[in-house]
C-alpha cells in the first residue's frame, strides 16, 4: 500500500513536468506579454529591453530549463501582471477557490444522489419524468449562462443576493474564509448554485442509472425473496453498491470543479485561482499560467491517488489484488 | 435605491432561508459620499513610475501629483509648481509650492523631486517618456529644482503631466528607490503601498479584489473650486461586462467606466442611471503596407497596389465612416480624416475632413491604377471591441469597390507582436495620445520606420516613408517657438491626408456610466479625477 501511494506521488511529479513541459511549448502562441506591459507608445527599445529582462527572447526549453530549476527551489517566479510572487498570489487565491468548489460538490453529492434514487424507485412518477427533464438542462446548458440568468433574477430584478465578488472574509492564518461572515455566505449562493448545476445533474442521472442496474441484479432478488423490507433491500444493498462508481466520478468531479471553475469564476468576479488564470492568458502572463497548470495537475493526480485509496477500501475484491491504478 | 419590499410569501422553507439571508446585506448602509467604482481592469501596481498604462494611471493619478497639472478643460495649470520658466534652452526652472504634505506627513521639498527625477529615468522604469530630453534635476533651494536638458524639448511641460512626485524619505525607508524589478522577482514595498500629495490616500488594496481610497484632509488644493464631495472610493475589478453592468442596475456599485457598447443605448433608459460620454483623445485608422514591392497576403503577385496612391485614394472613397459610426459604434464615434484629434497642440479644423464616400469614384480609380477586376487583401486587427467590428463593416465596403477584403482577427498579445514584425498588408490600429501634443503621434506613426536603432517611426508598421514628411517631423521636435511650431504640425497632418499615409477613421466616444445621484466630470484621458466627482 505504502508502496503504491509513493509510485503514484513520484508519477505525479512526471505529470506535472509533462503539463509544464507541453505548458511552455504553447506559450509561443499566447502572444507577448511585452506587448501588454507597456503602453502602445512605447518605443521599439523598450520592448525589446524588457523583452530580453524577462528572457522571453530564449528559445522555450530554455525558459522551460530555467523554469523547472526555479521551481525546484519553490521560486514560481513573479506576475507580469501584478508584479508579485506566483507562489504567494495562488496561495491567497486557493481558499476562495476551494469554498467554492467543494461547496458546489457537497451540492452535488447532497442534492443529486438523493434525487438518483428517488429518480430511480419512482421511475413512472411524473416528479421523476420532470426531473429527469430539467436535469437535460443542466447538463447542457453552459456555466456561464446559468451564471448570467441567476444574475439577473437574484440580484438585479430581486436584489436579494450580490452579483459579485467574495464579500467580507475573515482571515484564518493564511487561509481567507468566507464561510464565517453573513456576507460571505450570501456571496457564495449564486455562484455555487451556479458552479453545483452541472454535478447535481450529473450525479442524479448516474445515482439513478447505477441504481436501476443493480436492482436488476440476482442478489436484490434473492434479497426480496428473504423477506426483507423494501427499505433494507434499496438503501441497505442496493444503495452501497451503487455508491462504488460514484466515489470514482465524484473525485474527478471534485478536481474538474477546481480546474473548471474559471468560468464561474469570471462571471462573479470571484477571487479564486481561475479567475487568476484568465486574466494571465489574456495578458500572457506566463509565470501564473504554468504554475497554475503545473498545480492543477497536482491536483488532478493527488485526488486520482485518492478514489484509488477509497476504492481499496469500499471495495474489498481489490484487497486480494495486486495494488494497481483502475 | 437599496430599499427592499418583501411582496411574496414564502411558502417553502428555501424561500425564507434565502429571504433570511438576503435582508441583512441590503441594510449595510454605505456612507452617502462613498463612490464604488466598477471598471475591467484592475491596476497592476500602485508605483508611479512602474506601469505607464491605463488601468494603473487610473489609481496613481489619484493618489500621487505632478509638478503641472490640467484643470476641468484639461488646460496645463500648476501643480506641486508654483511656476516655471526656461532661462536657456537647456533648462527648466520650477518653484515648488510650499506647505505641502505626503500622506505620512512628511515635508514635500525640492529633494523629492530631483530623486522622482531620477527615479522615473532609472532603466527600469516605464515612465521615462515623461521626461523627454531630461538628462538631470538639480536642486538649487528648498523649493527650486532645474531640469537639466541633453536635448530640447518644446513640449517637456505637456510630458510632465505624466511624471509623479515620491517622498524621497519614504522611498529610502521602505527600499523602494528604483522602480519594480520583474527579473528579480521582487515584490517592492511601493508597488502595494503609496505615499503621494494628491487628493486621495490608499486605505486598502487586495489586487484583484478591491482598492480603497480615502480623501486626503490635508490635501493642499482642498479649497478648489472644482471639488466634489467624495470621501472615500472603492475601486472594483469585475472583468465579465455582463455582471458590472448587472452590478451597476442592482446599486452594487455606483460608476461603471466601461460599460460594454451594446448596453449604453439599454442603460440610458434605465431611470436611476446616467449615462455622460466624452471624446476620447485616440484616433482609429487604417494603415497599409507601404514598403514591400509584393504584399504578403494578396492576390497582387510582383507589385504592391499600396504603392499606388490612386489606390489607397480608392480605399478612402469606399469606406463610409459615417455608416460604422451608426452601425457599428452605435453612434459613438466622430468621424474625422486627422491623425490628431480635436484640442491637440497643432489641431486645425481643416484637417478634419475625409475624401467623400463614392463608390464609382473608387472603382475608376482603382480601373486607372490597372486594377480594373480589383484585388484581395487581408485586413488584420485587434480582437478587442471594437475593433474587430469595424474590420468587419470595413471589409464588406471595401469588397464591393473590388478590393477583396478578408478581416483577419488576432488576439491582443499576438496583434502587437505581429505588427512588430511588419507581418501585415493592411491594418486597423488607434493612436492616443497622453501629453496632448501632436508630436507624439506624428513621429511614432509617420516618421520613417529606421528599426530598433532609433526612436522613430515605432508604430509605423506600413513602414511609410517620405522624405518631406521626416523633414517636417524633424523641425517640429526642435521647434521651440509654438507659432511656428503650430504651422508645421499642420503641414504634417495636411500630408498625412494628401498622401493618405494613414486613414484617419475616427475618435471615438466613450460612455461613463453612474447611478444618477453620481455627477461625473468627464476628462479626454479616460481618467477619471474622483475628487471633482460629486454623491448627492
Amino acid at each position: 500500500m505504502l508502496a503504491f501511494i509513493i509510485r503514484r506521488l513520484l508519477q505525479s511529479i512526471l505529470v506535472m513536468l509533462a503539463v509544464s513541459f507541453i505548458a511552455f511549448s504553447l506559450f509561443n502562441f499566447t502572444g507577448d506579454p511585452v506587448a501588454l506591459m507597456l503602453p502602445p507608445e512605447a518605443t521599439q527599445l523598450d520592448r525589446e529591453e524588457v523583452r530580453k529582462t524577462l528572457g522571453l527572447d530564449q528559445p522555450f526549453y530554455v525558459q522551460f530549463a530555467v523554469f523547472v530549476q526555479n521551481a525546484l527551489q519553490g521560486n514560481f517566479g513573479i506576475s507580469l501582471r501584478l508584479g508579485r510572487p506566483v507562489s504567494q498570489l495562488l496561495i491567497e487565491r486557493l481558499p476562495a477557490t476551494l469554498e467554492l468548489a467543494t461547496t458546489a460538490a457537497a451540492l452535488g453529492l447532497l442534492i443529486g444522489i438523493p434525487l438518483g434514487i428517488y429518480t430511480a424507485l419512482k421511475r413512472e412518477s411524473w416528479t421523476s419524468n420532470l426531473l429527469l427533464t430539467g436535469s437535460l438542462i443542466g447538463v447542457s446548458l453552459p456555466n456561464f449562462l446559468i451564471g448570467i440568468f441567476l444574475i439577473l433574477i437574484f440580484a438585479v430584478w430581486l436584489g436579494w443576493l450580490p452579483s459579485f465578488g467574495r464579500g467580507e472574509v475573515t482571515q484564518l492564518g493564511l487561509w481567507s474564509t468566507g464561510f464565517l461572515t453573513e456576507s460571505g455566505l450570501k456571496a457564495l449562493v449564486l455562484p455555487a448554485i451556479t458552479l453545483g448545476f452541472y454535478p447535481v445533474t450529473l450525479f442524479m442521472r448516474l445515482v439513478r442509472a447505477q441504481m436501476l442496474e443493480v436492482l436488476r441484479a440476482d442478489y436484490i432478488k434473492f434479497a426480496r425473496a428473504r423477506g426483507l423490507t423494501n427499505n433494507a433491500v434499496y438503501f441497505g444493498h442496493a444503495l452501497k453498491n451503487t455508491l462504488v462508481p460514484v466515489i470514482t466520478i465524484a473525485g474527478l468531479q471534485l478536481g474538474g470543479l477546481i480546474a473548471f471553475a474559471i468560468i464561474t469564476e469570471t462571471v462573479f468576479q470571484w477571487p479564486g485561482m481561475g479567475l487568476l488564470f484568465i486574466q494571465a492568458v489574456q495578458f500572457a502572463d506566463i509565470p501564473v499560467m504554468a504554475a497554475y497548470l503545473c498545480l492543477i495537475g497536482f491536483i488532478f493526480v493527488s485526488i486520482n491517488l485518492m478514489v484509488d485509496v477509497l476504492y481499496y477500501i469500499v471495495d474489498p475484491r481489490l484487497r486480494t489484488d495486486r495494488a494497481g491504478g483502475h | 435605491m437599496m430599499n427592499f419590499v418583501f411582496k411574496f410569501h414564502p411558502r417553502a422553507v428555501f424561500a425564507s432561508l434565502i429571504a433570511c439571508l438576503c435582508s441583512a446585506m441590503l441594510c449595510t448602509a454605505v456612507s452617502a459620499n462613498t463612490l464604488r467604482y466598477a471598471s475591467q481592469d484592475d491596476p497592476q501596481t500602485l508605483d508611479p513610475h512602474a506601469a505607464n498604462l491605463l488601468p494603473t494611471t487610473r489609481v496613481i493619478a489619484q493618489i500621487y501629483e505632478s509638478l503641472v497639472a490640467r484643470d476641468q478643460q484639461f488646460k496645463i495649470v500648476p501643480g506641486l509648481a508654483l511656476w516655471w520658466s526656461n532661462p536657456d534652452s537647456k533648462t527648466w526652472r520650477f518653484k515648488l509650492r510650499p506647505n505641502v504634505k505626503f500622506h505620512d506627513g512628511s515635508p514635500f521639498t525640492a529633494d523629492d523631486v530631483v530623486f522622482s527625477v531620477e527615479r522615473a529615468l532609472h532603466p527600469q522604469s516605464q515612465l521615462k517618456a515623461s521626461l523627454v530630453g531630461v538628462a538631470t534635476a538639480k536642486k538649487i533651494d528648498d523649493f527650486t529644482v532645474d531640469l537639466i536638458m541633453k536635448d530640447p524639448n518644446p513640449i517637456l511641460i505637456n510630458n510632465l503631466f505624466l511624471f509623479r512626485v515620491m517622498s524621497k524619505i519614504w522611498a529610502t525607508k521602505n527600499g523602494a528607490l528604483a522602480p519594480q524589478n520583474y527579473k528579480a522577482s521582487e515584490d517592492t514595498f511601493a508597488s502595494r503601498n503609496a505615499n503621494g500629495t494628491g487628493p486621495f490616500m490608499v486605505k486598502l488594496r487586495q489586487p484583484d479584489v478591491k482598492t480603497v481610497l480615502v480623501a486626503n484632509p490635508n490635501w493642499w488644493n482642498i479649497a478648489s473650486t472644482e471639488k466634489g464631495n467624495i470621501t472615500q472610493v472603492e475601486m472594483l475589478p469585475i472583468k465579465s461586462n455582463a455582471t458590472r453592468v448587472a452590478a451597476l442596475l442592482s446599486g452594487e456599485v455606483d460608476f461603471v467606466l466601461d460599460p460594454p457598447q451594446q448596453d449604453v443605448a439599454r442603460l440610458k433608459k434605465e431611470a436611476n442611471i446616467r449615462v455622460s460620454e466624452g471624446s476620447d483623445a485616440r484616433i482609429q485608422y487604417f494603415a497599409f503596407d507601404q514598403f514591400r514591392d509584393e504584399l504578403l497576403y494578396s492576390s497582387v503577385k510582383g507589385k504592391n497596389p499600396f504603392k499606388d496612391l490612386r489606390v489607397r485614394q480608392a480605399v478612402a472613397h469606399a469606406i463610409d465612416a459615417s455608416a460604422i459610426r451608426q452601425v457599428v459604434m452605435r453612434g459613438l464615434s466622430i468621424p474625422t480624416g486627422s491623425l490628431v484629434p480635436e484640442g491637440t497642440q497643432g489641431y486645425t479644423k481643416d484637417v478634419e475632413k475625409r475624401l467623400p464616400v463614392d463608390r464609382e469614384k473608387a472603382k475608376a480609380l482603382l480601373t486607372e491604377a490597372g486594377y480594373p477586376t480589383g484585388f484581395s487583401v487581408t485586413l488584420d486587427c485587434g480582437i478587442n471591441q471594437p475593433a474587430a467590428d469595424i474590420c468587419q463593416a470595413a471589409a464588406s465596403m471595401l469588397s464591393q469597390v473590388g478590393i477583396r477584403t478578408t478581416p483577419n482577427i488576432v488576439p491582443l498579445a499576438n496583434y502587437f507582436q505581429k505588427l512588430q514584425r511588419f507581418d501585415t498588408s493592411f491594418y486597423l490600429l488607434s493612436w492616443g495620445t497622453s501629453t496632448f501634443d501632436a508630436l507624439d503621434t506624428l513621429q511614432a506613426v509617420l516618421e520613417k520606420n529606421r528599426g530598433e536603432q532609433t526612436t522613430g517611426g515605432d508604430s509605423n508598421y506600413g513602414r511609410y516613408s517620405n522624405p518631406k514628411m521626416d523633414d517636417i517631423i524633424g523641425k517640429i521636435k526642435v521647434e521651440m517657438d509654438m507659432k511656428k511650431r503650430n504651422l508645421l504640425i499642420h503641414d504634417a497632418l495636411v500630408l498625412n491626408q494628401t498622401d493618405i499615409a494613414t486613414l484617419p477613421l475616427h475618435q471615438p466616444v466613450i460612455p461613463w456610466a453612474m447611478r444618477k445621484n453620481v455627477t461625473a466630470v468627464f476628462t479626454p484621458n479616460n481618467v477619471p479625477y474622483f475628487f471633482r466627482f460629486k454623491m448627492n
